[in-house]
C-alpha cells in the first residue's frame, strides 16, 4: 500500500461519474481507458427498497504490485518516497504483462501510443500539495484522499458517532 | 505562469461558479468556484475544455449554399453574415410586418439581450425553450403565490423530508443543489421518491413510490386527503396567509389514499405512513414542485398540488423549508442595470397574454410561434433567431417541426456548437464556447445574493464570437444600437455596475461579489405583501385561472392506457449529458457504451415480448420514425413505461462521434408538438406511445 488510500462513501455517491470524467480531462486518457471507474450496481432490491450501489475502482497502489514485478522492461514502477506505482512511458514497450497480472484490471491499455498507462492519483498534483482530480471536484465529497491511519482514525469516528445517535 | 480566472460553466443550463487555470493559452485545470462549491464540478462541467478543444463545431460564420439541411456551406466574414441577416430581416419585415420575426433561446441569466434586440426591431415574439421544459411549474407558482418557479427556493441543506415526484435531483444535477440533498441525507435526512422507474436518486430514498405513469396527480390528491385526515399541515400558517382552504378541503374529499393507492399501483398503508412521517417532520417538509415538468396533459395540476402540498407544511421562510430568494433590495444594495427595451406595442403571435390572458408574456411559449408560420394567423412569422437552442432535439416530433419551419424564409442559428437546427438553418452565427468567451454580469438570488461574472478564459480557436458582441453587430445594422450602449466587454460590465458602486476588480478574488455576509432570512409572521396574487394570499383559488376560465383544482382524469402491444415514452438523462449538447462531447461521448442510448423495459414485458437483457429492439413511433436500441430489462420500470436518455439519435454527419447513433425520443414522439395544456401552458412530452420488436444490431454496433 502507498503511503496514500482513496477512500469512498458509498452512501453519499451518486453516481454522477464526474470522477472519471475529471480524471480523463486530467490525464488525457483514450477512449475505453479508464484510470477510475464508477461501477453500477443496480438497480436491486435490498430491504424491500430499491436500490442503487456504486463502487469506485481505481489502482491501489499495492505493497507488493504484481503489475511491478510482471514488468520486463522496468516502466511499471513504485515510486520510492511514498509508494505511487505509475508506468514510466518511456520504457513501457506494450507486452501487457502488467494487465495480465493485476488481479483488479487496473493498468488500462491505450490503442493510440500501444502503451499501458494507469492511475498514478495525479502525483505531479500531489507534489504541489493538491490532491488527486478525481478526488478534488467530487460532487458530494464522497471520493477522500487520505492515509490508511487517518482513514481508519475517521471511519471507528464515524462508526461511533453512529452508533450513538442509534441508541439516541 | 499559471493565472486563475473565474467563470460560470456553461455545460448546461445551470451554470455553476467556475475556477479555471490557465497556462499560455490554454485551460489546463477547471473546477468548481473554490469559494462557493469547494471545487465540485460534475462529469459535464469538466468536460467544458474538451468541448473548446473540440474541431467538430462551426469554425466561422456560415450561409447555407445547398438545400435546407444539406450542408453545403459557404463560410463568410462576420461582416458578410450580419448583413445577410439584417438584409432579409428588413425584407420580411417590410413584407411581412415588424412582427413577424421571433427571436427563441435556451433562457437563462443573458436572455434580455436576445429579448432586446426582439422589442427593439419592433417584434414582440421573443420565447424559449420552456415550453418543454418548467412552464407548468412557473404558472402553477404563479396561480398560487403569483411569484414565478423562481420565486421561492429550498433550503435542502437543513430539510428532515425531501419530496422528489419524478425529480431525478441527484441524477439531474446541479452540483450545489446535489451535494446540498447528499448532505441532508448526511444529516439524517430522509427521500421520499415518486416514480415510474428507479433512479439514483429514488435508489436513495427511505420510500418509494412505483406508480403507473401519468398518475402523479392521483397521488398527490391521496396525500392532500390524507394530511388534512390526519391534521398533518400548519393550521396557524394557512389561517393567515392562505386564501379557499375550504374548497381545497371539500375538494379532495373523494380521493381517499386508498383510491389513490388502486389508481396508482401503490401501497396505501405507505401513504398514510408517510403522512405521518410528514407530520412529524414538518415545517421542515420540502416537496419539489417539479423542474422539468412538460410530461403528462396534467403535470401542472401535479405541480400545483405539489405547491399546495408546501404550503400545508407552512414551510415558507423557515430553515429546512423554502425561502423567498433575495434580491440585492434586500441588502440594501442597488441592482445591475440590463440591457432592455419595452415591448412593442402589439399582441404576441401566440396569444400569450391575450387569447391566454393567464399564461405569461414574458417568453410566450414556442410551440404555439410555429404554427403562425404555416397558417398565418394571427399573423404571418417568417423569420427565427434561435440562441443555442435545437429546436429539434427538445420539441416533440421533427416531421411537424419541419412542416412549421419550411414555411419560415430565415432561420438563423446562434450557437457554439453543431445541433439539428444549426444543420438546418440559412445562416450559422457561431458563438464562442463558454470559456472563450465573457457575458454581461448576471444576479444570482438566495439566501446570500451575488453579482457573478463569466469571463473569457482563453482565446476563440475559430472565428467565432460572444453574443453580446453579435448582437451589438446585428442591432447596429438595424438602426438599433443605442439599446446596446457599449464597444466593448469592459464598458457593458461598467455600465450594468455603474449604479451599484461595485467596479469590476471586485470580481477578480472570488469571480463574484456577495450583497451581504450573513443570510437574509424575512420574518415568517411578516410575509404580507411578499405574495403577489390579486388577494395578497396565497390563492387556493386562483383568480388568474378563474378569469381565464380555467378551474383551480381540476378532478382526476385516468390517463390513458397504452393499448395492447404499445408503451408508455419516458425520457430522462444520465448524470454526464446535458442532452443532446453532450452527445458529441470528446470525453462524455465515451461514458455510454457505444455512445447510444438504450431502452428500459419491464422484466415481465420483455419476457412476452421475447426480449432478454441486452437484445436489440426496433422501437418505433406511431409516425415513420424509429429505429433499434438494446434492451435494458428490469423489474424497476412499470410495465405500461419505457425509458430511454434523451439527446441521442442526431443526424449531423460534421458530428462524428454522435452521428445517427441511437434514437431520438424527441423524434419518436409523433403528435405531440400540438398536445399542450392549457392550464400550464407546457407540452406533453409523456404523451406517446412506441411498439417494441426484436431487429438485429445496427450495422456499425
Amino acid at each position: 500500500m502507498s503511503k496514500y488510500i482513496v477512500t469512498h462513501d458509498v452512501n453519499s455517491c451518486i453516481g454522477c461519474r464526474a470522477c472519471e470524467v475529471h480524471c480523463k480531462e486530467k490525464n488525457d486518457s483514450p477512449p475505453g481507458a479508464n484510470y477510475c471507474k464508477i461501477i453500477t450496481v443496480g438497480p436491486y432490491e435490498r430491504q424491500g427498497i430499491p436500490r442503487f450501489d456504486f463502487v469506485y475502482m481505481s489502482c491501489f497502489h499495492c505493497e507488493k504490485p504484481w503489475c511491478v514485478d510482471a514488468c520486463p522492461t522496468g516502466a511499471m514502477q513504485r515510486r520510492e518516497k511514498d509508494g505511487i506505482v505509475f508506468v514510466d512511458q518511456g520504457s513501457c514497450v506494450g507486452c501487457k504483462a502488467c494487465i495480465a497480472a493485476c488481479p483488479w484490471g487496473v493498468p488500462q491499455w491505450n490503442a493510440d501510443t500501444g502503451k499501458v498507462s494507469k492511475c498514478d492519483l495525479c502525483k505531479d498534483r500531489i507534489d504541489e500539495g493538491l490532491r488527486p482530480a478525481c478526488v478534488s471536484k467530487c460532487v458530494t465529497g464522497c471520493l477522500e484522499f487520505t492515509t490508511p491511519s487517518e482513514a481508519s482514525e475517521s471511519r471507528r469516528q464515524h462508526f461511533a458517532e453512529q452508533m450513538l445517535r442509534v441508541q439516541g | 505562469m499559471k493565472k486563475s480566472v473565474y467563470s460560470l460553466c456553461g455545460m448546461c443550463a445551470v451554470r455553476c461558479p467556475l475556477r479555471a487555470e490557465v497556462e499560455g493559452d490554454e485551460v489546463t485545470w477547471l473546477e468548481g468556484n473554490p469559494h462557493i462549491l469547494g471545487g465540485a464540478l460534475c462529469a459535464k462541467g469538466s468536460a467544458g475544455i474538451a468541448r473548446y478543444r473540440d474541431d467538430e463545431r462551426p469554425h466561422g460564420p456560415l450561409i447555407r449554399e445547398g438545400e435546407r439541411g444539406e450542408g453545403r456551406w459557404r463560410q463568410v466574414s462576420w461582416d458578410e453574415a450580419i448583413t445577410y441577416v439584417t438584409d432579409k430581416l428588413k425584407a420580411i419585415q417590410k413584407k411581412y410586418g415588424k412582427e413577424s420575426v421571433m427571436v427563441t433561446s435556451r433562457g437563462g441569466p443573458f436572455q434580455n439581450q436576445y429579448k432586446t434586440f426582439c422589442h427593439a426591431i419592433g417584434s414582440p415574439n421573443y420565447t424559449n425553450h420552456d415550453c418543454t421544459c418548467g412552464r407548468n411549474t412557473h404558472h402553477a407558482s404563479k396561480s398560487l403565490y403569483g411569484l414565478g418557479r423562481k420565486g421561492l427556493a429550498y433550503d435542502y441543506k437543513n430539510a428532515r423530508h425531501l419530496v422528489l415526484f419524478g425529480r431525478n435531483i441527484l441524477t439531474s444535477l446541479k452540483v450545489a443543489e446535489a451535494s446540498a440533498v447528499v448532505e441532508m441525507l448526511r444529516r439524517g435526512g430522509k427521500i421520499t421518491a415518486v416514480d415510474v422507474r428507479v433512479t439514483p436518486t429514488s435508489g436513495k430514498a427511505n420510500r418509494f413510490f412505483l406508480v403507473r405513469p401519468g398518475t402523479d396527480y392521483a397521488l398527490a390528491l391521496g396525500m392532500v386527503n390524507e394530511m388534512l385526515k390526519q391534521k398533518a399541515y400548519d393550521q396557524k400558517f394557512i389561517k393567515k396567509y392562505v386564501k379557499d382552504f375550504s374548497k381545497l378541503q371539500s375538494f379532495v374529499k373523494p380521493y381517499t389514499a386508498a383510491w389513490a393507492a388502486k389508481e396508482c399501483g401503490v401501497d396505501a398503508a405507505t401513504i398514510k405512513a408517510f403522512v405521518t412521517d410528514i407530520k412529524q417532520d414538518m415545517p421542515r417538509v420540502i416537496f419539489h414542485p417539479g423542474w422539468n415538468l412538460a410530461r403528462y396533459k396534467d403535470s401542472f395540476y401535479v405541480s400545483r398540488m405539489l405547491h399546495i402540498m408546501n404550503i400545508l407544511m407552512g414551510n415558507i421562510e423557515v430553515e429546512g423549508g423554502q425561502f423567498f430568494p433575495k434580491s440585492p433590495a434586500d441588502c440594501g444594495k442597488k441592482g445591475l442595470r440590463n440591457v432592455d427595451c419595452p415591448k412593442p406595442d402589439i399582441e404576441r403571435a401566440d396569444g400569450c397574454g391575450s387569447t391566454y390572458p393567464h399564461l405569461d408574456k414574458g417568453p410566450g411559449l414556442e410551440h404555439l410561434l410555429l404554427p403562425p408560420m404555416k397558417t398565418g394567423k394571427p399573423y404571418p412569422i417568417k423569420a427565427l433567431i434561435s440562441n443555442r437552442h435545437d429546436l429539434m432535439a427538445s420539441l416533440p416530433d421533427k416531421e411537424q417541426l419541419l412542416d412549421y419551419l419550411n414555411h419560415c424564409e430565415l432561420l438563423v442559428s446562434m450557437d457554439a456548437l453543431w445541433g439539428e437546427f444549426t444543420w438546418y438553418c440559412d445562416v450559422v452565427l457561431p458563438e464562442s464556447t463558454f470559456l472563450e468567451r465573457s457575458n454581461q454580469l448576471v444576479t444570482q438570488k438566495g439566501l446570500k445574493p451575488r453579482f457573478a461574472i463569466r469571463q473569457q478564459a482563453v482565446s476563440p480557436r475559430y472565428d467565432t464570437k460572444p453574443s453580446w458582441e453579435i448582437y451589438k453587430m446585428l442591432a447596429d445594422k438595424m438602426g438599433v444600437g443605442e439599446y446596446f450602449p457599449y464597444e466593448t466587454i469592459e464598458d457593458y460590465w461598467n455600465w450594468q455596475l455603474e449604479p451599484t458602486g461595485y467596479s469590476i476588480e471586485d470580481f477578480q478574488e472570488k469571480g463574484f461579489v456577495e450583497l451581504t455576509d450573513e443570510p437574509v432570512w424575512y420574518d415568517r409572521d411578516k410575509l404580507d405583501g411578499k405574495f403577489k396574487t390579486p388577494s395578497g394570499k396565497i390563492e387556493i383559488i386562483s383568480k388568474m385561472l378563474e378569469d381565464a376560465g380555467i378551474e383551480s383544482l381540476k378532478p382526476y382524469e385516468p390517463p390513458q392506457a397504452p393499448e395492447k402491444g404499445t408503451f408508455r415514452l419516458v425520457y430522462g438523462r444520465p448524470a454526464w449529458l446535458a442532452h443532446n449538447q453532450s452527445t458529441n462531447n470528446p470525453i462524455l461521448s465515451q461514458l455510454t457504451p457505444g455512445n447510444r442510448n438504450n431502452i428500459w423495459i419491464n422484466r415481465e414485458v420483455a419476457e412476452s415480448l421475447g426480449i432478454r437483457n441486452g437484445d436489440w429492439v426496433e422501437v418505433k413511433s406511431a409516425g415513420e420514425y424509429g429505429g433499434p436500441l438494446q434492451a435494458f430489462v428490469t423489474e424497476y420500470i412499470h410495465p405500461e413505461a419505457v425509458y430511454t436518455d434523451h439527446g441521442f439519435g442526431k443526424e449531423v454527419p460534421v458530428q462524428s462521434r454522435a452521428y445517427n447513433k441511437g434514437v431520438s425520443d424527441a423524434k419518436l414522439m409523433t403528435g405531440l408538438l400540438d398536445v399542450w395544456d392549457r392550464a400550464g401552458g407546457a407540452v406533453a412530452l409523456c404523451e406517446s406511445f412506441v411498439t417494441l420488436s426484436p431487429c438485429e444490431p445496427p450495422a456499425d454496433a
